[in-house]
């Protein structure tokens, strides 16, 4: 996936833009998203009252993190689940092999789970010589075409459905163009139908991880997570480290949360609740269940008062519908697991400032993020914060990578900057000169870039504080 | 593998974490729309909802949904119904299939474990099961699979019938769980179902019949 490539985003952006195709496809899916979702939170002080319990729920858990997954094991291994703990995405990548390779598994077949392409996992798998096919449709469509998702709900709303026709034409043997969406979803029905009846492991990821009752809650539409969860002889369900609850009585506000703020839907058609492996007496479900739950990077994240609240995110994606940059820019050209939003703030804080900072910058700081954030995280604070820590001005940064922006050159101008203000008389002189000579700068460097696209401002022959003086307003 | 050792150092970084000095968040209200107290109301509600999501919903008194699901299965052809033999409907379904013989459906109980029954069930017409209830706001049924009807009941036959009692239908998803002592009492398996399988990934246009079910009909039974 382009997260190992070197990663270009501005290069990406520009390429993004260029394409009338991918910015209409966007454009059409992103307006519809927002639309839905107006159309179940109807009542705004309703709304804001129910993202307020849900941003408690997520703030308490947090609170207490190693309590609830400490609890949350213990159920799970009362229930005959077997858990696994991961710090890194290869360990992660490591435990799935061995499990496939204990049951001597080739076919696994997909429920969708971001946490599985945070893993790269099918890659992973691939290289292994195994087959791990997803089952979503949307997953389907973009491996079948050997792409990332660009969306991290709808992740094929990139491809329209001639897109589609000619990747399945293309991709899949004995099926001729269509761009009937009818005929698409028959024909990923009969082969996905096929691919349960005989796959050797089924794997999915998890919304909610109850530790009262050691209960994995997925929530999904069209099915597929259920076929994967319960035909298979093994499941295999991935976690990160955030997604565990305390109770049953907190799940019914996310769940809602969940459902209005990613599709716009009063309920999702199902919600799967797992407790376990297949007991004697039963005729189905699998017969063995692991739960691989995955730090990568989320523990330290919880280190930090201000940053930990990305771990509330449940994975709504509402904020991408609702991002100006998003919209038009598209799912790929942020090269990152999770795009958008929460992708700005969460990949600089898995793999380091230096590597994914640049997304940071991806923003206009218009809060339109935040106003619909399900669990209320202050997203462009976020934002504000981790450009702060590229730069590191004051030494205080803990994100990886922190100080990788800094250079000699800024430093200076920022320390500059600084003692003019703090000494009136510069700061008087250096104005003067700037009323003289600032519009006759030359445009060179960051300044020839700025001024490409953009008109310079232009210094006035007078100071603000010149015409304040008079006309005898004072005011220092 | 090293498990242990990873956990070690993820928890040693958690209780670290906490250590730090967190903002207090207290513990978290709970959240649930207001109930409606009448009955009639609240089956009309989960009618109406669970219409809207494209399920098809009869309202039937007594034994009656026998005789409908019988003109069903003939009007639309299907060839067969499974079923989980030993339990409430399960008796219902027997007598009536053994008293008829033009019933064009086939009955199947569900006999043994899925490894035997795989192929049969995937090549199924419909299946039939019973519910724990339903949930009028959020528009969903509650199923909670057992020995007799194992959890692939309801999902792998393309057309999936299923019986919901009048006076089990509660307002919301958390007063169902109250009343049914969800957190105590629940299978290995539990679900809330509430339309047909279906999907938006292409074009967001709304398709129905993906993966499980095409066709979600479901009798509430006073
Ligand atoms: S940050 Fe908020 S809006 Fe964005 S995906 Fe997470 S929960 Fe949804």
């Amino acid at each position: 996936m382009a997260s190992n490539k070197t990663f270009d985003f501005k290069q990406n952006i520009a390429g993004a833009l260029a394409d009338k195709q991918l910015r209409s496809n966007f454009k059409n899916a992103t307006d519809t998203l927002r639309g839905k979702r107006l159309a179940v939170f109807t009542d705004p002080e309703e709304t804001l009252r129910l993202r307020h319990v849900g941003n408690q729920i997520k703030r308490a858990g947090l609170n207490r993190l190693p309590e609830l997954l400490e609890q949350l094991e213990a159920k799970c291994k009362e229930n005959g689940i077997i858990v696994h703990w991961a710090e890194t995405v290869d360990e992660a990548n490591n435990i799935v092999l061995s499990i496939m390779e204990q049951h001597g598994a080739h076919k696994m077949v997909k429920g969708k789970s971001m946490v599985s392409e945070e893993m790269h996992l099918n890659k992973f798998l691939e290289d292994k010589g195994k087959l791990p096919l997803e089952t979503d449709l949307g997953e389907y469509i973009i491996q079948l075409n050997n792409e990332p998702p660009s969306h991290i709900i709808v992740p094929a709303v990139h491809k329209n459905r001639k897109q589609i026709g000619q990747i399945f034409a293309d991709n899949i043997p004995g099926v001729s163009y269509t761009e009937d969406t009818a005929e698409l979803l028959a024909i990923a029905r009969g082969r996905l139908r096929e691919h349960y009846r005989t796959a050797d492991i089924g794997l999915s990821g998890v919304n909610f991880a109850i530790a009262e009752s050691g209960t994995l809650c997925l929530v999904e539409n069209e099915g597929n997570g259920r076929m994967c969860t319960a035909v298979p002889p093994v499941h295999v369900a991935l976690m990160g480290l955030e997604k565990v609850v305390g109770t049953l009585e907190e799940v019914p506000a996310l769940y809602r949360l969940l459902c209005g703020s990613a599709t716009g839907q009063r309920i999702t058609t199902y919600f799967n609740m797992i407790k376990g492996p297949r007991k004697p007496g039963e005729k189905d479900g699998p017969k063995e269940v692991h739960l691989i739950i995955l730090d990568n990077g989320r523990s330290k994240i919880l280190a930090d008062k201000q940053l930990r609240q990305t771990l509330q995110c449940i994975r709504c994606g509402t904020c991408l519908n609702h991002c100006p940059v998003y919209t038009r820019i598209g799912g790929h050209a942020y090269g990152s697991t999770y795009p958008g939003p929460i992708g700005e703030i969460l990949m600089p804080q898995i793999e380091g400032l230096d590597k994914k900072g640049n997304l940071a910058t991806a923003s206009s700081l218009c809060n339109a993020c935040e106003e619909v954030c399900p669990v209320m995280i202050p997203i462009p604070a976020l934002i504000r914060r981790l450009r702060d820590e590229s730069y590191d001005m004051d030494e205080n940064g803990v994100v990886k990578g922190h100080g990788c922006k800094k250079n000699l050159l800024e430093t200076v101008i920022w320390k500059a900057w600084k003692y003019m203000q703090v000494y009136p008389l510069l700061n008087t002189i250096m104005l003067k000169k700037l009323q003289l000579f600032g519009n006759k700068l030359p445009k060179v460097g960051p300044l020839k870039a700025w001024t490409s696209v953009r008109t310079a401002p232009k210094f006035a022959r007078q100071s603000l504080k010149d015409l304040a003086k008079k006309e005898g307003i004072r005011n220092e | 593998m090293s498990n242990t050792s990873a956990r070690e150092s993820i928890f040693a970084r958690l209780h670290s974490a906490r250590s730090a000095g967190l903002p207090y968040a207290p513990v978290p209200e709970k959240w649930e729309p207001a109930p409606i107290e009448d009955k009639k109301a609240r089956v009309a509600r989960f009618v109406e909802l669970m219409t809207a999501m494209r399920s098809e919903v009869y309202q039937v008194k007594g034994d009656e949904w026998v005789g409908k699901l019988q003109e069903i299965l003939a009007e639309r052809g299907l060839k067969n119904l499974v079923y989980g033999p030993g339990t409430e409907i399960a008796k219902k379904l027997e007598s009536a299939w053994k008293g008829k013989k033009d019933v064009g459906a086939e009955l199947v109980p569900w006999k043994n474990d899925v490894e035997e029954f795989r192929d049969e069930l995937f090549a199924a017409d419909a299946g039939i099961t019973t519910t724990m209830g339903g949930v009028a706001e959020s528009a969903a049924m509650i199923l909670w699979p057992s020995p007799q009807e194992p959890r692939l009941l309801s999902l792998v036959p393309p057309v999936h019938f299923a019986v919901v009692k009048a006076d089990r239908i509660w307002t919301s998803f958390a007063e169902a769980i109250r009343e049914l002592d969800w957190s105590a009492k629940a299978p290995t398996n539990a679900l809330l179902i509430s339309g047909p399988s279906k999907t938006a990934d292409i074009e967001l246009i709304l398709q129905f019949g993906v993966h499980g079910p095409t066709d979600l009909i479901v009798f509430v039974v006073e």
